[in-house]
């Protein structure tokens, strides 16, 4: 294991607290991770030292906040293997991403086409795609769960039904935020590819959680955002396939994106620019850039290990406690649990965790559809991240157990 | 266990969640309506049989938290036999215990509410069956959202 996981408790000053009394135990990381030194730092020092506006300036602090803003492009593109900087889109997060494909390659959609997408869609890469449909008269179909507590994954069997030529796009989460599955993202690409259908990957989970190879998985469009992997809120990445990308009208229109405009009309740059209308969020890409500095540090392939052991750890002592309904993969899964108690609500047991120090998040997961295949009105998920430790795994289990003692579960 | 938790938890809001009264739907309802809370995903029916302007019977069903649940439960307890104006004030103490944390001395039950005052995130739980069952007063059935109340 490499060095740097040695301090990694120390690099986040926020984990040093304590909540209600109690050592914070952050089990969040599925919402937002959090901030190590190093990306607080290069956001601190952009501001403090390089703060000017990107692109057209002449003098010194814009020609460096340039440089730092299209490094971090070009760090980005590095971090997820793409082949060229110039496919990375710099948005406010995985929803705007989904949003611009839906819009712009939405637009060429009609009647008769289809819009796949799973029935494990966080509803940012479900409820854009429904507006597309319902702009451009496309169907919206969707690839069914397997099993009653969705442990089964996507039914691909159903897949091979689904993926007709009418398919004209294929949106699938890489990662389920609700169930800790972890899809075939290369395999799901490879027969969506084969009828001629584009791929959509929501990879807000796993991009911070393990090694990702955009060009090795297929994709022709990748979304994610920069808070869940340890980088800023408000800057996202839309990764687009080169020769997808600059066939795409633009989505936003106005300065920065334009080649030549007169009263009559403009003409739109090449990617990524041309998706990039109005001064971007540059202190958030520089941070965003900190972050995958930070992970590669860690080993991307480790911490896929590291979290996918602490998950593993707390669904064997969580599957003893009396009651649950654990949700998802039985065996292997993501740095994720998500579970449910027939007597007790989630979010009782979220307000009840928080007495312990333990923030737990409870509820739908912006997943309602899902919620209501599996009968359920929201489960209580815990999602490990870098810093978390197996002994934050038995202050979570002896909490779970107060609180069932509490509401005489036992 | 802190004691705002356990002043959140009390012993009436426990029991109303556990043994919940009046659930379910009311066969000779002529006024329902329907309360969400989307944030959370709780729901919650209110059923009435109106005589005239007042309410001769109340039933609910749902599902949600035990705030939310108890709350409802305990409100249709209350709100039996009363006016819709009653009501109204009936749900004006309420939501002034549940915001401040103090009740007077002469409401009984409610008052197991007053913790709620601690946790700002919960107030919405607890008045959800009460937006639904003044709706239902008003004779509107379209879905009551927390998100749109003042709590």
């Amino acid at each position: 294991m490499s060095p740097a996981w040695k301090n990694v408790r120390a690099d986040f000053p926020i984990l040093h607290q304590q909540v209600k009394g109690k050592p914070l135990v952050y089990l969040d990381n599925a919402a937002t991770a959090q901030k190590p030194r190093a990306v607080i730092d290069a956001l601190v020092r952009y501001y403090e030292q390089d703060n000017s506006n990107v692109h057209r300036g002449l003098h010194a602090l814009s020609m460096r906040a340039t440089d730092a803003y299209e490094g971090a492009r070009a760090r980005v593109a590095k971090f997820i293997r793409a082949a060229d900087a110039a496919e990375i889109i710099f948005t406010r997060g995985t929803t705007e991403s989904i949003n611009v494909v839906a819009r712009s390659f939405g637009s060429r959609l009609g009647p008769g086409d289809v819009i796949l997408a799973t029935e494990m869609e966080h509803h940012s890469n479900l409820v854009p795609w429904q507006q597309a449909a319902r702009a451009s008269g496309a169907t919206l179909q969707f690839v069914p769960v397997l099993g009653d507590n969705a442990e089964g994954g996507l039914d691909l069997a159903a897949l091979d039904r689904l993926l007709t030529p009418a398919v004209k796009v294929f949106a699938f989460t890489h990662l389920s935020n609700t169930l800790g599955t972890l899809n075939p993202a290369a395999e799901l690409c490879r027969r969506a590819r084969a009828v001629g259908a584009v791929t959509v990957i929501d990879a807000a989970q796993s991009i911070g959680h393990g090694p990702f190879d955009v060009q090795a998985i297929g994709a022709d469009f990748v979304a994610f955002s920069g808070h869940k992997m340890c980088g800023p809120t408000g800057i996202g990445v839309l990764y687009g396939h080169k020769a997808a990308l600059d066939t795409l009208p633009p989505d936003e229109t106005g300065g920065g994106m334009v080649t030549s405009v007169d009263y009559a009309g403009a003409r739109w740059k090449p990617a990524p620019e041309r998706f990039e209308a109005g001064t971007p969020h540059i202190a958030g890409a520089i941070g965003l850039a900190a972050a995958c500095d930070y992970l590669d540090g860690l080993d991307r392939a480790e911490i896929a290990r590291h979290d996918q052991g602490l998950a593993a750890l707390a669904y064997e002592k969580l599957a003893q406690l009396p009651g649950i309904r654990l949700l998802g993969p039985q065996g292997e899964r993501s740095g994720l649990v998500s579970f449910a108690f027939a007597e007790v609500h989630a979010h009782d047991i979220v307000t009840f965790a928080d007495e312990d120090g333990v923030a737990l998040r409870g509820g739908h997961h912006c997943n309602q559809p899902l919620m209501r295949k599996l009968g359920l009105t929201g489960t209580t998920r815990a999602s490990f991240y870098v810093y978390n430790t197996a002994e934050e795994i038995d202050v979570l289990v002896a909490s779970l157990r107060r609180i069932l003692k509490f509401f005489g579960v036992s | 266990m802190s004691g705002d938790l356990s002043e959140l938890y009390q012993q009436v809001i426990l029991d109303h969640s556990k043994r919940p009264r009046n659930r379910g739907r009311l066969p000779t309802a002529n006024r329902v309506a329907h309360g969400e809370n989307p944030t959370c995903g709780d729901q919650c029916n209110v059923y009435l049989r109106l005589d005239g302007d007042r309410i001769a019977e109340i039933s609910f069903d749902g599902s949600g938290c035990a705030i939310s649940q108890a709350s409802a439960s305990l409100m249709t307890t209350l709100l039996k036999g009363h006016t819709a104006a009653e009501a109204q004030a009936m749900y004006e103490d309420f939501h002034r215990i549940v915001t401040t944390g103090v009740a007077p001395e002469e409401i009984s039950d409610l008052a197991a509410f007053a913790g709620v005052h601690a946790f700002p995130a919960r107030i919405k739980c607890a008045t959800l069956g009460w937006h639904a069952a003044l709706n239902a007063l008003k004779g509107d059935a379209a879905a009551t959202t927390t998100e749109s109340h003042t709590d």
